[in-house]
């Protein structure tokens, strides 16, 4: 058995609403040195020994992530390792 | 190991100038006149990219070029339906512009509808973007056309959604129904606007080219109007609502207007643009307070093409010069170039002119709403369009060269060779039923894609916000009231077989606004106003673009007869996939009013303690060319769509007018697809309640079948029946009397026919979509 996180981010020329209410949230809050958000998803999968590099590549690009909006990074982790 | 998925995204990969690299100015431009430019690849023909230079005498800048590739791409200058389109222009009558403030022309049409109120409409497609990305493209189609309406000076008060996909079935609906749906609902539910109806239709020549048109409805006082004009040397041009970024830029050139499969310029770069519909609330909220306020000479809406096509219409329908500060935009990524910003299609974007005394106003008022705001430039008198960035000028154009005399296309039209085949082929020679199939026939028929109940999708729209719909979906028009203070209300409905229309252009036009116009007269509104969005494949295949011109003609003729005028529009053309076009789709709308939203009529009877009878106005051919009976039991389609009666759809509207106005009529719904067969399932289903009825004579399925026009069925309470008959009779209007309301007997009884059960119907009608979608 093996960790796998993969990040998901709306690609960067694309805007980002739910970042842009967090930026706009924390300014309220009196952090107006934020000037940008960017806000994702994490997903850390199970999986075995059968599951390749191309295999998890297909599945964050078709069911994780969106395509045509989004990018995505797939990590393997090491034993014991959290994200 | 870390791998990167789909990251190449290069910002600054455009093929046009980036920031590390020296700006093609007008200078620049005027001294490298060989400099070979990608105006192939912006979707320019040869001769379009000559013209440009002989209009500007010398080459077009990168960012000139940029704007003239977009504006004049079909999408925007309409370049090959505006020879057809001045049809509706010649036709229509000053009698029909008399209540006619704003037409053809205008971001949407506006009409006075009674006490001193206004109201304002229109239907725009979103198809391609809505098939790449689902529920992005759907959502910013509802976000484009409130801004349209918004734009006149309006409210938007509702929104509708005329949506047609694939095969029900087929893998790919699976993907673009259910995030189109949620799109639609995301976008517009967060807005708080009320969805008050719409069309779903499923047929395998939209497989790969599904078709997402938004509508939207706006009240405003008659006196309040507002539209995209420039007027005033010294005038500023304020920009408001989200920054500028890399969204949709060549999405109007590239994307909307080109076959998919095209790669364009900018593949780098993504076409797809992500709506914010709390930052578009507040966009209304905005501008509402500022129109009220008096701060505004001139407001444009920014949507395909954004400040390419807001200066440049801004600028040549005022005093024809405007000067712009490119650096002035505030901007959501670094580096954009001229050509970027001029091209980018962000959402929730306006353009204002407003006088020199009233900007700290205008930007106080958008500083209250949250809503970033900038002068990015002022009214000239100078004739040109006069565009800066970095301190140089990068554009500097006539702008009506852009934004109204584009290229205008003749393209040969011929009826093609197979038309006649195809209207040769009838449903005369198809096998019909036997009386004792005809129950489960109608089964069969109420479960089939096109005609089972859409409460799979409409009920994940709001329908009620607001607190001032009157009707909405499964009712044949929605209803709403303009204003809490009065009982002034509007209807809309649309519609478009798009089978008939195949079978017939023209006259499949005709029945579609004869179906809208119908639809508001069953609510008990009188129709006022059409607009329309026609939907068709390439302009550049003759037999498309005779599907066009047909269809054109066909609504144009059609709304001389009726006496109301087409008020706007929107052509949506290269819906095909490889060769093969959609069904040509020329959706039409029609806005009604009544002045008391009380006297509606809805499709539920039984609902009360009278008694009552039905009745079905209007007569019964034998018409199933086209019909869905042929398409659900044969798969055929051919042959010729049923007569065209617009003087009986008129005298049809009278009746129900008056019916409405003195309350003869408990329900009504208007027959159609499915015929009375149809029309007597859901409004069984929808009451809750039975019916026991007698088929007139001879043939039981034709009865229930034919989609012969101009017919309603309506409930009327049988202490009412004697002044019913005499309206009729007034009007010359046919009526057969077919049975009763049977409150007790939950079953549909039709005599020596068929008895089904209430229970049967509902599975039967209400199952199929969510057995499909979950």
């Amino acid at each position: 058995m093996a960790r796998v996180a993969v990040d998901v981010v709306i690609k960067p020329e694309i805007l980002d609403p739910q970042g842009k209410a967090i930026q706009a949230a924390l300014a309220r809050s009196g952090h107006a040195g934020v000037t940008e958000v960017r806000a994702g998803k994490h997903f850390e999968l199970e999986v075995d020994g059968a599951v390749t590099d191309e295999e998890l590549e297909q599945l964050a690009g078709s069911v994780l992530a969106n395509p045509v909006i989004e990018t995505w990074t797939v990590t393997r982790l090491a034993d014991g390792e959290a994200r | 190991m870390t791998s990167t998925g789909m990251t190449s995204t290069d910002v600054t990969g455009s093929g046009l100038a980036s920031s590390d690299i020296a700006q093609d100015t007008v200078i620049l431009a005027a001294a490298s006149p060989d400099k070979p430019q990608p105006y192939a690849e912006l979707g320019l023909q040869d001769n379009e990219y000559a013209r440009i230079r002989s209009i500007l005498g010398r080459r077009p800048t990168e960012a000139e070029l940029a704007m003239y590739s977009v504006m004049w791409s079909e999408h925007c200058s309409y370049k090959s339906s505006k020879v057809h389109l001045a049809y509706f222009g010649e036709t229509t009558t000053d009698a029909m512009r008399e209540k006619m403030l704003a037409g053809i022309g205008e971001n949407a049409g506006v009409v006075e509808i009674g006490d001193g109120w206004a109201a304002t409409f229109k239907i725009e497609s979103h198809n391609h973007p809505s098939y790449v990305e689902p529920y992005q493209g759907a959502a910013t189609g509802v976000g484009g056309i409130v801004r349209d309406i918004l734009a006149m000076g309006a409210r938007p008060v509702a929104v509708t959604d005329q949506l047609r996909f694939g095969p029900a079935d087929a893998g790919d609906t699976a993907r673009v129904l259910p995030g189109v749906v949620a799109g639609i609902s995301g976008y517009g539910n967060s807005l708080g606007l009320a969805n008050i109806g719409g069309e779903t239709y499923f047929d395998a020549s939209y497989a790969g080219n599904p078709l997402v048109n938004a509508g939207c409805i706006g009240v405003l006082r008659a006196s309040d109007m507002y539209t995209a004009h420039a007027s005033g040397t010294g005038n500023k041009i304020i920009l408001y609502g989200s920054r500028t970024g890399l969204d949709g830029i060549g999405g109007v050139s590239v994307l909307a207007s080109a076959t998919f499969g095209g790669s364009g310029a900018r593949a780098k770069l993504p076409s797809v643009q992500v709506g914010d519909p709390f930052a578009e609330k507040v966009l209304i909220e905005c501008t509402l307070e500022v129109f009220r306020a008096g701060l505004v000479v001139g407001i444009q809406d920014l949507g395909g093409a954004g400040l390419s096509c807001a200066t440049s219409e801004l600028a040549s329908a005022g005093d024809g010069g405007m000067a712009v500060d490119l650096d002035a935009v505030p901007l959501r990524a670094s580096g954009m170039s001229a050509a970027e910003i001029l091209s980018s299609e962000s959402q929730e974007r306006m353009c204002a002119v407003v006088t020199p005394d009233k900007v700290d106003a205008f930007l106080a008022v958008c500083a209250k709403w949250d809503v970033p705001a900038v002068v990015i430039g002022e009214v000239t008198d100078t004739g040109r369009l006069v565009i800066s960035h970095r301190g140089e000028v990068v554009v500097d154009v006539p702008p009506r060269t852009v934004a109204h005399d584009g290229p205008v296309y003749r393209r040969p039209y011929r009826r093609p060779d197979s038309q006649d085949a195809l209207q040769a082929n009838t449903s005369a020679n198809l096998a019909r039923p036997a009386t004792e199939e005809l129950g489960g026939l109608i089964l069969r028929l109420a479960a089939s894609e096109n005609l089972c109940a859409k409460g799979w999708i409409t009920d994940q729209y709001d329908r009620y916000v607001r607190g001032n719909t009157v009707l909405a979906q499964p009712s044949d028009a929605g209803m709403v009231r303009v204003d809490d203070e009065t009982s002034l209300g509007l209807a809309m409905a649309s519609d478009c077989n798009a089978r008939f229309a195949a079978l017939d252009p023209y006259r499949g036009t005709q029945l579609a606004l004869a179906e809208a116009y119908r639809n508001v007269a069953t609510s008990g509104a009188t129709p006022l106003a059409v607009t329309n969005c026609l939907n068709f494949g390439s302009p550049e295949d003759p037999g498309v673009m005779w599907q066009f011109r047909e269809a054109v003609h066909g609504l144009a003729d059609g709304c001389v007869e009726l006496g109301i005028p087409v008020t706007g529009g929107n052509v949506s053309f290269y819906n095909q996939t490889g060769a093969e076009a959609i069904l040509p789709t020329p959706v039409v709308g029609v806005l009604g009013v009544i002045d008391d939203v009380a006297r509606r009529i809805g499709p539920r009877f039984g609902q009360g303690r009278t008694p009552e009878m039905l009745f079905l106005l209007g007569e019964t051919r034998d018409e199933l060319d086209g019909s869905e009976w042929a398409r659900v039991v044969h798969g055929h389609l051919g042959g010729t769509p049923p007569r065209v009666g617009l003087a009986a759809e008129q005298r049809l509207a009278g009746v129900m007018a008056q019916a409405a106005k003195a309350g003869l009529v408990t329900a009504a719904h208007d027959l159609s697809e499915g015929g009375l067969a149809q029309a007597l399932v859901e409004m069984c289903v929808l009451s809750d309640c039975g019916a026991a009825i007698t088929l007139p004579p001879p043939d039981p399925f034709v009865a229930l079948f034919s989609e012969t026009t101009a017919r309603i069925l309506v409930a009327v309470p049988t202490s009412r029946i004697g002044e019913f008959a005499q309206l009729c009779d007034e009007h010359g209007q046919p009526s057969s009397a077919l049975g009763t309301v049977t409150p007790t007997r939950p079953r549909l009884e039709i005599s020596g026919v068929t008895d089904i059960s209430l229970a049967e119907m509902r599975d039967a009608w209400s199952g199929t979509l969510p057995a499909l979608f979950g």
